[in-house]
């Protein structure tokens, strides 16, 4: 399957090790990912404000640029890119107003006319099938949580799975052979941006989160998004309370050891480093 | 009665100001025609020193253009102005204690992270460059593009100011091509070789026998010198 790829700014820099696993997931799995070639960061956050279209430019001009690909659908890794990208489609595809008024705006491009649709990575890998996945290196004896957050869920019209109850990660972590708990925090805040200006506001979500899917029996919590990693990460040594350090990783970061890819592995940009646990359960090589 | 080439005359609005001007004129020229002078906001009158950025409107358009004034010509009803100087921040750094890294130049720039891609440096530069997307590049840490798709910036400096988020888009640029530059192209070491050579004398006695020549043993020595193919 052939599909364009938006990568959006943190894959390149602090998220690299989540786009280089997805490329060598996608390539063994027969996913053809084409890059985008030219992009731009995708909004983040998506504004709320009816009237505010200037900060809409930004999503939509991407989706002008996938259409200009000759392609109607995109895929993205990061929770926040999808969020963003997908709502100010959806806002466009429903005011055909606004949409005009953008167009006319950005005179030096072909009209954007509607007609793409964002899917989140972990959407085209449910459509093929989990069952499918070439497993050679089977999770075995590891126990995780999936973690959620808002940006795949919230709001409904753009969720990737049922908003209250999602299940997607759980099947697919399942999929690969590990033992998947369940725990009330999976769909909570991280705190988000907060983490700038208030991170104790994050240290108290990360507590939570993460204290809770330790009782549950955790060993790792698994992901989609570059800024609930640094939060749920980077975080925990700003905490107050006793914690042991909880390895957080992103989704396909796992598949790319159950599939066995593990040239394509970097741990480097963790803070707390998953290489202790992952070696104890015998899944590194 | 003598014959004359009549030069037809076109109306030009200087700061709102009629004035008429012979037809064919840059824009530069024809604001001193009408008796301006250029004591800053001029430079090379050749489009490559990027002095001379200005901001104009054609007749019956609604659009403001924008362009280099020694490179654009003149055009009946159009209304011109001077733009001396664009007062844009720049950002004090030393190159030497810089690191390379994905987050230096909006370190440096954080208004970068303003951008809404609402692309209208790009449509400002006289060079027809790229600008949104080298300070897009800029923003995700990939200096390289970002300084490929800058090089050709004369830093007239009109993209920061038609930009509604306050970026400086060309000291942007700049800071990129430094990094570029100093971290990431290749070093070149035949230059270094041919710099210890120099430091060491090897072409010392070549260059006393050349400025010490009288001029027909210079011109026949040139004319006589090994090519290189």
């Amino acid at each position: 399957m052939k599909i364009p790829y938006y990568p959006g700014c943190t894959l390149k820099t602090t998220a690299k090790p989540f786009e280089d696993t997805t490329k060598a997931v996608s390539e063994a799995v027969g996913i053809e990912l084409i890059e985008m070639p030219r992009w731009n960061c995708c909004g983040t956050v998506y504004s709320l404000a009816s009237d505010d279209l200037m900060h809409q430019l930004a999503p939509i001009r991407n989706l002008i640029r996938v259409q200009d690909m000759g392609y109607d659908r995109v895929t993205t890794l990061c929770s926040m890119c999808y969020n963003t990208l997908e709502q100010a489609n959806q806002l466009v595809k429903s005011d055909p107003e606004k949409l005009e008024k953008m167009n006319s705006f950005m005179d030096q491009e072909e009209d954007y006319t509607g007609g793409v649709t964002v899917v989140h990575y972990l959407t085209v890998l449910k459509e093929m099938g989990f069952d499918s996945l070439p497993v050679k290196n089977p999770l075995k004896g590891l126990t995780v949580v999936p973690y959620y957050g808002c940006l795949l869920l919230r709001p409904e019209e753009i969720s990737i799975d049922n908003p209250e109850r999602p299940t997607v990660m759980a099947e697919l972590l399942t999929s690969l052979g590990a033992t998947v708990v369940d725990y009330p925090y999976k769909l909570e805040c991280c705190g988000s941006y907060h983490t700038v200006n208030h991170k104790e506001v994050v240290c108290e979500k990360t507590y939570h989160i993460l204290s809770s899917a330790r009782k549950r029996g955790a060993e790792a919590v698994v992901l989609s998004c570059p800024l609930c990693e640094f939060n749920l990460d980077f975080r925990q040594k700003d905490l107050e309370q006793e914690l042991a350090p909880m390895p957080i990783l992103y989704f396909s970061q796992l598949l790319a050891i159950s599939l066995g890819l593990f040239d394509a592995l970097e741990f480097d940009q963790h803070y707390v480093d998953p290489k202790p646990l992952l070696k104890e359960k015998g899944l590194l090589r | 009665m003598t014959d004359t080439i009549k030069t037809r005359m076109i109306k030009v609005y200087i700061m709102g100001k009629e004035y008429d001007v012979p037809e064919g004129l840059t824009i530069m020229k024809a604001m001193e025609y009408a008796g301006y002078r250029f004591i800053r906001g001029a430079g090379c009158r050749a489009g490559f020193c990027g002095a001379c950025g200005t901001i104009f409107r054609k007749k019956d358009e609604y659009k403001f253009k924008t362009a280099l004034a020694c490179q654009t010509p003149a055009e009946d009803g159009m209304y011109l102005t001077e733009l001396p100087f664009v007062p844009a921040n720049k950002a004090e750094y030393e190159l030497e204690e810089l690191a390379s890294g994905p987050n230096i130049i909006v370190s440096l720039y954080p208004e970068i992270a303003r951008c809404v891609s609402c692309n209208t440096c790009t449509k400002a530069c006289p060079q027809d460059l790229q600008v949104m997307d080298y300070i897009q590049a800029s923003l995700r840490g990939d200096i390289e593009q970002a300084a490929e798709l800058s090089f050709d910036c004369l830093q007239c400096g009109l993209c920061a100011a038609r930009c509604p988020a306050d970026i400086v888009h060309y000291h942007v640029g700049q800071l990129a091509r430094r990094l570029y530059g100093k971290f990431i192209l290749p070093k070149s070491l035949h230059l270094k070789e041919r710099n210890d050579e120099i430091e060491a004398g090897v072409f010392d006695q070549e260059m006393e026998n050349l400025t010490t020549m009288d001029l027909d043993q210079l011109k026949k020595s040139y004319i006589e010198r090994d090519i290189e193919k």
